[in-house]
């Protein structure tokens, strides 16, 4: 258990790649914080400064109440979960869970008492004599879950444990991690670059572009007020429509009211209606797509500049491939954002 | 793993496709292997003029024989030296290599070159190099008290015959071990040090164990590379002295075949060498290499 505390931290490689600049963040104690961004954002750089295997070009990183800079991973008290699971091939699941414990010099009943009440937490008992090459990956999965929970850490990182699962897996073991995360109460930090894992499973989620943080909050704190165009286009699924302000003007009704300097706007796919929104936007096109994904519809409507905009509808909406079609938002659903400065205007 | 099956429509087919591996089999190795098998059996007389034949009498006098009995212990001697120095060298050097960044390709090709010098020079730069006379080793152990000659003392004869093969066969080794080192991913590396062990604790308790195919793999070819690939090297250095302390059973097989012209003794040394490879590596696959799998 313990507070996880980045100033200004940076990472520039030393071909002179800039990998993460002026990280500030301070986890509490307990929290599950989400680093989430593009491939080659920077969020795993960050996750592997915390661990100890990455060093920290500047700035200064404290867990608990240690500065933890020169320490090594090991003297760090933290536990990572690989993407790749990173199970020691040659050894018993029971070995592989209770490795870190004997390097650690814990004693031979306390390291079984603790191997087997991850075991029994996580259900891979029956595996213990197992080796990892003998197991399935939701088990292997499990299996580096619980290499890091017997060590009973200050922290849990997760460098994208779920991306090699299935869909099905996937969402499964989101669930449990989130679950066991939250009844042990440590302190967590999260990689991935799967917005929906992202949401699900943070306390507070950090959105990292090209080495910089973003945004950072709750999750429907991001998905209702995005700070910057990247966050508004990252976060949601499916994704933001922006709209230039400019055009939108001209061609269909652009409410007044919007603050100054929004030469864009934003608004979310489920936002848009047909019914007509007084004083609201109003955006003329032809339907180019139906897609129906169960109980909700994703629309896709190609305005006159060629833009194509997505609107999502609960059930089947009774519309033709082609067609004309008018899309409403109010007033209180678009996101302002000004293009040069990528930000939020108001 | 998988095998795939593949069934051919012609009969004559699997077997055309498979004659040039056969044929290959049978004029380099059936075929001497029979030789040598027929003529362990027969006696000449000193003049070449009668052959007869006298079973399996050859090896009974074989292993009747002192020498010969001291020339296999030698022999086992001389494997196990050269084996483990060539291959504890040879990962020491690639552990070092696979942690460079920068220069690790110079390097490597350094740690090649030696593979590329014929086994008869590398005895040659070695004696040179050992030469009691002029040699600079020789030169500086004497600086520190020690009198090398390994023209008179049988130690001195062996070490400079094992430092010669060894060195010989480090850069296979070495190249192995690189590639076997490179396959095991990073993250076990990190997880490990994360898990609170040291750089030697991951190195023994995780490299080592997860090196074991290579480790297996390169001990039966340096067993079979010192038993059999290092006349070249007795030959040019110490011709099996002094009073026979390098004389391995291959160079034996040499000094009584085609110095002595006992070829009846030769063709049964070299049938006895040929079993021992046969029982060597069947004994090493069959029980070893289960244990290595993981």
């Amino acid at each position: 258990m313990a507070r996880i505390v980045m100033e200004s931290l940076s990472k520039v490689y030393s071909g002179g790649v800039q990998a993460v600049s002026d990280v500030s963040l301070d986890v509490a104690d307990g929290e599950m914080i989400v680093l989430v961004g593009p491939s080659g954002c920077g969020k795993s750089t960050l996750l592997r400064m915390v661990a100890g295997l990455e060093t920290i070009t500047s700035g200064t990183l404290h867990i608990g109440d240690t500065l933890v800079n020169g320490l090594e991973p090991a003297q760090r008290d933290i536990a990572m979960v690989f993407q790749n699971y990173a199970l020691y091939p040659h050894m018993s699941v029971y070995d592989n869970l209770a490795y870190g414990l004997r390097n650690r010099g814990v004693p031979k009943p306390e390291i079984d008492r603790r191997v087997q009440a991850a075991a029994e937490m996580l259900q891979i008992g029956e595996f213990l004599p197992r080796k990892p090459r003998a197991l399935s990956g939701g088990q292997r999965q499990r299996v580096a879950m619980g290499r890091a929970l017997v060590r009973e850490p200050a922290a849990f990182l997760f460098d994208e444990p779920l991306s090699n699962l299935d869909a099905k897996l996937r969402v499964q073991m989101r669930v449990e991690i989130r679950q066991l995360q939250k009844r042990l109460g440590t302190t967590s930090l999260y990689v991935t670059h799967d917005q929906l894992e992202a949401l699900t499973l943070a306390d507070r989620l950090v959105v990292l572009n090209g080495g910089r943080i973003e945004q950072v909050g709750t999750p429907m704190d991001l998905y209702r007020r995005p700070e910057t165009v990247f966050v508004a286009g990252f976060i949601g699924s499916p994704a933001m429509n922006m709209i230039e302000s400019a055009w939108a003007r001209a061609t269909s009704g652009l409410p007044d009211g919007l603050p100054a300097g929004s030469d864009l706007i934003g608004v979310r796919p489920d936002d848009l209606t047909l019914a007509a929104q007084p004083g609201g936007l109003a955006l003329t096109g032809r339907v180019a797509l139906l897609e129906p994904a169960g109980a909700e519809s994703h629309v896709y409507v190609t305005l006159s500049n060629g833009q194509t905009v997505t609107y999502r509808t609960q059930g089947l909406p009774d519309l033709t491939e082609g067609a004309a079609i008018t899309l409403h938002a109010p007033l209180s659903a678009l996101h302002p954002f000004n293009t040069a400065t990528g930000k939020r205007t108001g | 793993m998988q095998t795939k099956r593949m069934t051919f429509s012609s009969g004559w087919l699997p077997y055309l496709l498979l004659t040039p591996q056969v044929a290959i089999t049978l004029v380099f190795f059936v075929w001497p292997a029979s030789q040598a098998l027929w003529q362990s059996m027969l006696r000449q007389d000193p003049f070449g003029l009668r052959t007869t034949f006298v079973w399996f009498r050859n090896f009974q006098r074989l292993f009747d024989d002192p020498h010969y009995l001291i020339s296999l212990k030698t022999t086992a001697i001389f494997s196990l030296a050269t084996t483990v120095l060539a291959m504890s060298l040879s990962l020491l050097f690639a552990v070092m290599v696979n942690r460079m960044i920068r220069s690790r390709d110079a390097y490597t090709t350094f740690l090649v070159w030696p593979y590329a010098v014929a086994p008869a020079i590398a005895g040659v730069l070695w004696w040179f190099i050992f030469n009691p006379s002029v040699g600079i080793l020789p030169y500086m152990l004497r600086g520190l008290g020690i009198d090398w000659n390994h023209r008179l003392d049988g130690t001195d004869a062996m070490i400079l015959v094992v430092i010669a093969a060894a060195w010989k066969q480090i850069s296979y080794n070495f190249l192995f071990f690189l590639a076997g080192l490179q396959s095991i991913p990073q993250s076990l590396i990190e997880a490990a040090a994360i898990d609170g062990a040291g750089r030697f604790k991951r190195f023994w308790t995780i490299v080592f164990p997860l090196l074991s195919p290579t480790t297996f793999f390169l001990l039966v070819v340096n067993i079979v590379y010192a038993m059999f690939d290092t006349f070249g090297v007795i030959h040019a250095t110490t011709e099996g002295g002094p009073a026979q302390a390098t004389h391995i059973l291959v160079y034996k097989v040499f000094r009584d075949g085609f110095v002595n012209n006992n070829l009846g003794s030769s063709a049964a040394q070299s049938v006895i060498l040929m079993a021992i490879v046969i029982v060597l590596t069947v004994v090493q696959f069959r029980w070893i290499e289960r244990r290595v799998n993981y």
